[in-house]
Formats: structure tokens, C-alpha cells, sequence
């Protein structure tokens, strides 16, 4: 089984086969992003800051304890979970953009921090051994990528999950319905965080290097841009905003040094012409059903609604 | 050596509250974090490195000129990026902006290539002045004085012009300024362009001071003083110039305690503290949630 895994990864382009794994990683990202930001409505422009101490810690258990892959990936979600509880207790006290500024003060701590230590090897980076594995990575990478999503899914349409939707609504609201506020969105913070955890781990054992400024607000901003282009609070959504961006950079390699410029262009206009996003408002299992010619479930039409009036 | 510091923080200090003014002004009107301001006073610093190298413009006159420019830019980039999203979600706007950031930093880069550039010799001639046993340049005295010139000015136009009345009228409430007959585009526009001629000020006395501009210099000056702008209380034109001020101070003072190595993060560091004593700023409004 691993031997033909192997030799199915081994017949991809190595090119491409980077832009795949690249999609997997950016969907993680993105998902845990969207508990955030799409559900709970905590904007985030730290993320991948969470990311940062996702890879250096998967990075270091490999280096210095030799873990094993899957425990260390698990582990490396834990801590990084356990550390935006930390700071998430004090900040996520504040509201809007005090609490989005902060989470980038954040993240710039966090990148000078690991540019200044001597563990993570300072400005140098960290060359991290590949991880022993039975299936190859970009398996790896889109088993986690699958699990993420069903996660996710069961996270949307739980009782937790409306939880977080009525504190995206709104605040005061869920604290007389009795939601204690504070710790759904801390809980929700750390299960954003442990996605980028693993998304970070993920990233260095693929990539091999890992440096600090390689997770700087640009990254932020890139995983942000994902999940509002997809559609806030979607997960088809993200999937997809996660692809197109993750993508879009490396189909638009053949303009060389346009290639930003088009970019940050394209960003504006996707605002502009579809400012909910792709998938904004809609839900993906009602829009199969209307495609079949069914009406959606009326439970799927009343999500839809609300999902709608919290957007404005 | 403290009054040393003192005098560098807030010459430093000046440049962020510059910078702050038009993040605190802009926000206070539509509530969007206009991302793209950094670029305008990256733009601003390159301008007036032209006017001084290429047509040998004296430095006050290439100021004038990069504020003009920079107005024009702001106006320019609110009306295509911003204008046709004020009424859709506060996140669509913010990644409209950042888009916008992302574009002029790329063409930036390559009309003018990745390195840093230099203002010319002399563009302004640097003589120190002993005071006790701190050593002051004119450069930086001169950065003062234009920035509490510019701010002075600026709280005249907001308190006493009757388009500074509009601004605060519009920046209280959006609808009602709108009802009251007010011109809600026009004062929007207004907004912009101080804030852009703000930051183009800001942009060139930082270009000679540090003697070096660059196509990426807007990011990380740009996310400073909107920490300085949200230290000082979003919104509050006296929190921005007061934020500004705090950051430079403590930004160079935890440098010349040895901080050097950790000098981006200091001034997040103070943001981080602040805001979690006093989560809106301190000079910030607190606003009233009604149920």
C-alpha cells in the first residue's frame, strides 16, 4: 500500500505536486481561520503567528526528541491550542479591531521573538529532517486536509457551533441566552490555533526550512484574504478560497514580476464584484439539492438566513 | 542621555503620529482600517526623493509637492477601492485595502527597484546643537516643528473650518450627517486627502532623516502607527498625535536600554499592555453597547 502510494506521488511533477500539497495546507489554515473569524466573528489578523509556533514546535520535536510523526503533529496542535488560550483569555476581551490589532501585535512579537532565539537558530532558519512516515506527505497532508473538513463540519452544525454563531450575532444577546461568551471564544481561538498548529507542522516537515519571516502579517493577510474571498463562515467556502489563493500565485508565475501586482488587483476586484465572497450566504448542500430540481431542507433555508442577516 | 533619547523618541514619535492621524481620521469616518495608507507614505518618501535628486528642489518645496501628490493618490485609490464597498461588510473593505497595499508595494518595487535609496547630500544641512549634554541636530528639531505645524494646522481645519464641522459631523453619525444636507462623498474624499498629505509629510522627513527610502518601507511604518493610532484611542485625532508620540519614546528608549534586536516588537508590546488595561486606547471613547 505505501509502496504504490509512493510511486503514485513519486509519478506526480514534483511541481505540481508542491501546489497540491501547498492547497492542503493553505485548507487547514483556512478552516481553522474561519472558526475564528466566519463563526464566532473574532477578526484575526494574527494567524500566522499560530502557524510560526505550530511549525517551530513540530520542528524542534523532531529535531531534538525524535518524535514520531503523527504524535508530534498532535502534540504540536495541543500546544499551539494551549498557547491561544493562553493569550486568548486577556485579549479576546477586547471587541473589533482593538482585538484585531492586538492579535497582529501579536504576531509580530511572536515572529521577533523566534528571530531572536537561540532555539529556533535566530534569522537562519531551521532545516528540519523530513518526517518518516508509511504513506507519503501530500497524503498525509490531504488525510489531515479530510479530517479537518469533517471536524469542522460537525463543529458548524453542533450545539457548540450555534453557540459560536450567536456570539458572531450577537454578544449581548448570547450572554442573556446564557452562552458564557468568554469561553466560547477562547475554546473557539484554541481550535483555530490547533488547525494552524498542525497547518505549520505540515508546512515544515514538507518544506524542510523553516524561517520566522516567512510568517509575518503578509501570511496573516494571505489566510484572511482566503476565507473572506471563499465566503465568511462557509466551509466550501474556505476550500475553495484556500485553493484559488494558494494557486493563484503559482498560475500567475508566467507574468514574473507582475505577478503581485496582479494579485493585490485581483484582491480589490473580487471585493468589489462579490463582496460577501464566492460562496457568501450560500450553503453548499442546498445549492446541490436546488440543482437537483429539490427544495433544501427548511432547516438549511433558515442557515441560510441567519448567516445572511449576521453578514450585514 | 536622557534628554538625548527623549529628543530622537520624539522626533521619531512625530513621524508615527503623522502617519496615525490619517488611519485615526479615516477610521473615524467609515471605520475601515485603510491598510494602503502605509504605501501612500511610501509613496510620499519617493516623491520627494525625486523632487530633491532629479529637479534639485529645495526639501520644503518637494514636501509640498509629494503632499499634493499624495492627496490626489488617497482621493484616487478611496474612490476606486473603497467607495463602491461602503456598504458591504467591514472585512471586504479591509481586504480591498490590503489588496491595494499589496499593488502599489509591488509597483513600487519594480518602477524603482528593491533597494534602498538615499536623499541626496545636503538636501538638508544637519548642524548640532549642544544642550547640556545632549547633542541635537537641526534635522531632527526641523521634524518637530513641521509635525506640530502640521497637527496644529490640522486641528484647526477638523475644530474651526466649516468642513472640519462636516467631518465631525459625518464621523458621529454617517446617516444623519447624510439627512442634514452634508455632502457625506465629498467630506469622505476630504478625509482621505488630509490624511494621504499627512503621511506624504511624514514619508519625506522620515526619507531624510533615516536616509533611506524603499519600496517596502510602508508595511512595517504603516502597522506601527496604526498601533500608535489605536494606542492612542482609534478615532481620537489627540490619541493618534498622542500615541504616536508614546510609541517613538519608548521604541528608542528600549533601544538604548538594549533592546535593539526586539525594537519592532516593543512598540506592539506597549499596544498589547495598554489595551489590556484599557481596551479602547487612552484617549478612546468608550462606546455604548445598546441592547
Amino acid at each position: 500500500m505505501g509502496d504504490f502510494l509512493q510511486l503514485l506521488t513519486g509519478s506526480i511533477n514534483p511541481y505540481y505536486l508542491q501546489i497540491i500539497v501547498n492547497i492542503g495546507i493553505g485548507i487547514i489554515l483556512a478552516l481553522g481561520l474561519n472558526v475564528i473569524t466566519g463563526l464566532t466573528g473574532q477578526l484575526s489578523l494574527g494567524h500566522a503567528a499560530f502557524m510560526s509556533i505550530g511549525a517551530f514546535t513540530s520542528a524542534l520535536l523532531t529535531i531534538k526528541l525524535g518524535m514520531p510523526f503523527f504524535a508530534n503533529l498532535a502534540l504540536t496542535g495541543f500546544i499551539t491550542a494551549g498557547v491561544a488560550a493562553l493569550i486568548g483569555l486577556p485579549i479576546l476581551r477586547l471587541t473589533g479591531d482593538y482585538l484585531a490589532i492586538c492579535t497582529l501585535g501579536f504576531a509580530e512579537i511572536v515572529k521577533v521573538v523566534f528571530l531572536n532565539l537561540e532555539i529556533t537558530n535566530k534569522a537562519l532558519g531551521l532545516t528540519v529532517p523530513s518526517a518518516i512516515t508509511a504513506v507519503p506527505m501530500p497524503i498525509v497532508v490531504w488525510l489531515v486536509v479530510v479530517v479537518s473538513i469533517i471536524c469542522v463540519t460537525f463543529i458548524h452544525s453542533s450545539r457548540f457551533g450555534r453557540a459560536l454563531m450567536a456570539v458572531r450575532g450577537d454578544e449581548i444577546a448570547a450572554e442573556a441566552m446564557g452562552i458564557n461568551v468568554t469561553l466560547y471564544k477562547v475554546q473557539s481561538f484554541a481550535i483555530g490555533a490547533f488547525l494552524a498548529g498542525v497547518g505549520g507542522g505540515l508546512y515544515a516537515h514538507f518544506m524542510g526550512y523553516i524561517n520566522p519571516s516567512d510568517f509575518g502579517f503578509l501570511k496573516s493577510v494571505d489566510i484572511l484574504s482566503m476565507i473572506v474571498l471563499g465566503g465568511l463562515g462557509s466551509i466550501t467556502g474556505s476550500v475553495i478560497g484556500a485553493s484559488i489563493l494558494s494557486a493563484a500565485p503559482e498560475f500567475l508565475r508566467f507574468m514574473a514580476s507582475y505577478r503581485m501586482l496582479v494579485y493585490g488587483g485581483l484582491l480589490v476586484c473580487m471585493m468589489i464584484f462579490r463582496p460577501n465572497g464566492l460562496m457568501g450566504g450560500l450553503n453548499f448542500t442546498s445549492l446541490v439539492l436546488r440543482t437537483l430540481g429539490r427544495k433544501p431542507h427548511m432547516k438549511t433555508v433558515m442557515d441560510q438566513k441567519t448567516a445572511k442577516t449576521s453578514e450585514s | 542621555m536622557f534628554l538625548q533619547q527623549l529628543i530622537n523618541g520624539i522626533a521619531l514619535g512625530s513621524t508615527y503620529a503623522l502617519i496615525a492621524l490619517g488611519y485615526t481620521m479615516v477610521y473615524g469616518i467609515i471605520t475601515l482600517i485603510n491598510f494602503a495608507h502605509g504605501e501612500i507614505y511610501m509613496v510620499g518618501a519617493f516623491v520627494g526623493l525625486f523632487a530633491t535628486s532629479i529637479f534639485k528642489l529645495n526639501f520644503l518645496v518637494a514636501m509640498l509637492i509629494a503632499m499634493v501628490v499624495c492627496v490626489l493618490l488617497g482621493v484616487f485609490v478611496e474612490r476606486i477601492a473603497y467607495r463602491p464597498l461602503r456598504k458591504s461588510s467591514r472585512l471586504s473593505a479591509l481586504i480591498s485595502a490590503i489588496g491595494v497595499s499589496i499593488f502599489l508595494s509591488t509597483l513600487a518595487q519594480m518602477l524603482f527597484g528593491a533597494n534602498a535609496k538615499g536623499y541626496p547630500e545636503g538636501v538638508f544641512p544637519v548642524k548640532q546643537i549642544h544642550i547640556g549634554s545632549a547633542e541635537i541636530s537641526t534635522l531632527q528639531l526641523l521634524i518637530i516643528v513641521i509635525s506640530a505645524i502640521l497637527m496644529i494646522s490640522l486641528e484647526f481645519i477638523v475644530h474651526k473650518t466649516k468642513i472640519g464641522k462636516a467631518m465631525r459631523a459625518t464621523s458621529e453619525d454617517y446617516n444623519t450627517a447624510a439627512l442634514m444636507g452634508i455632502n457625506v462623498n465629498m467630506v469622505i474624499s476630504f478625509t482621505f486627502a488630509l490624511g494621504s498629505a499627512l503621511a506624504a509629510a511624514g514619508g519625506v522627513l522620515v526619507g531624510i532623516l533615516f536616509n533611506a527610502v524603499s519600496f517596502n518601507m510602508g508595511l512595517m511604518a504603516g502597522l506601527k502607527a496604526f498601533a500608535a493610532a489605536v494606542l492612542g484611542g482609534i478615532g481620537s485625532i489627540p490619541g493618534a498625535m498622542l500615541g504616536g508620540l508614546l510609541l517613538g519614546v519608548t521604541e528608542v528608549g528600549g533601544v538604548a536600554i538594549g533592546f535593539s534586536s526586539y525594537r519592532d516588537a516593543i512598540a506592539f508590546a506597549i499596544l498589547v499592555l495598554v489595551l489590556l488595561v484599557k481596551p479602547t486606547g487612552l484617549l478612546g471613547r468608550k462606546i455604548q453597547k445598546k441592547v
